[in-house]
């Protein structure tokens, strides 16, 4: 009886029922997984969580649930918000990045068009020194923060 | 003298939500304001109103703000997305992440082409100023681009981002 338990029973030290609403997710072979998801949401957060659930979504449920857990465990003040925020600025840089190119693109654009007529008379603009290109930077930002959220565990 | 202390007027959120005396040295009660019942309401229904007492006391108090913020969104997320949450929130923006990367990686080559375009023209062409490779590049818009706009993803709808 006892080795059939999952290991959120054996944490709560509780008999495992066959219709475990936490069995098929907390395997009794990792323990950690249902500490860290007790320790932050509760035991009885969880349950309702996953009873709200329909059956093929739980499983996924669980994982997110045990990821947020562990983001928490490790960075108590921000959890996984902290990578959500460095997530935003990062978008926010490369969309300014974009927004620049594609300024010189149109500038460039309409220098050419004017070129292709000869009685215009050629305008030399003053441009910011952010724009000057920079070939050696055609490649992805130096500092990626892809969190391949499967590296976060041991 | 016990008797003589206000009660319910003073209750921050929390104590109101928890239907209990919200004593001077509440713990909840510099982050749940009265006037904020549905905060507190939603980190208690994620974490429970034990496990964020135990959360902020693990904290040094000067970043107890941050971290009842950081709750909040987290709460709201999951409250929104009871599946994934804000691992979601993370898949989501990674992806746009990569999208605007390969954006900028076509934007930037195509940006070469215009380049080397206008540079094969000015050296045949004397009606331009002869230029260096450089110049040309340097040419072209007369200011700063405002015409993009700020990302609007689909987690505005949350409350106020609470990290600027």
């Amino acid at each position: 009886m006892n080795s059939s338990r999952c290991a959120a029973c054996k944490h709560l030290r509780r008999r495992c029922p066959s219709d475990c609403i936490f069995s098929p997710y907390f395997p009794s072979n990792n323990p950690r997984r249902f500490a860290y998801v007790h320790k932050i949401y509760g035991a009885s957060n969880v349950g309702k969580i996953l009873q709200d659930l329909p059956a093929n979504c739980r499983a996924e449920a669980a994982d997110s649930l045990y990821y947020e857990a562990y983001c928490r465990i490790k960075d108590p003040v921000y959890g996984c918000v902290g990578m959500i925020t460095i997530l935003h600025q990062e978008i926010y840089n490369v969309q300014c990045q974009l927004a620049r190119v594609q300024a010189e693109i149109a500038a460039l654009s309409s220098n050419q068009s004017e070129s292709e007529e000869p009685q215009q008379q050629y305008q030399q603009v003053e441009v910011a020194p952010n724009f000057i290109l920079q070939p050696e930077q055609n490649g992805l930002l130096n500092s990626t923060s892809f969190y391949d959220l499967s590296t976060l565990f041991d | 003298m016990k008797s003589q202390e206000p009660r319910s007027s003073s209750s921050c959120a929390a104590c109101k939500f928890l239907k209990r005396r919200c004593t001077p040295n509440c713990q909840f009660a510099p982050y749940f304001r009265s006037d904020e019942p549905k905060k507190f309401a939603k980190v208690h229904k994620v974490f429970g109103a034990s496990n964020v007492s135990k959360i902020l006391n693990g904290v040094p108090e000067q970043q107890r703000e941050d971290t009842v913020n950081s709750l909040v969104y987290e709460a709201e997320v999951r409250l929104h997305d009871p599946v994934y949450g804000c691992i979601g929130a993370i898949a989501s923006l990674q992806q746009k992440m990569v999208e605007l990367q390969h954006d900028l990686i076509l934007a930037r080559a195509r940006l070469a082409c215009y380049v080397d375009q206008q540079y094969s023209s000015s050296i045949y062409d004397d009606q331009y100023v002869n230029m260096d490779p450089l110049s040309g590049i340097q040419e072209g818009n007369n200011g700063l681009v405002d015409n993009f706009n700020h990302n609007s993803l689909d987690f505005d709808q949350f409350s106020q981002f609470p990290f600027p």
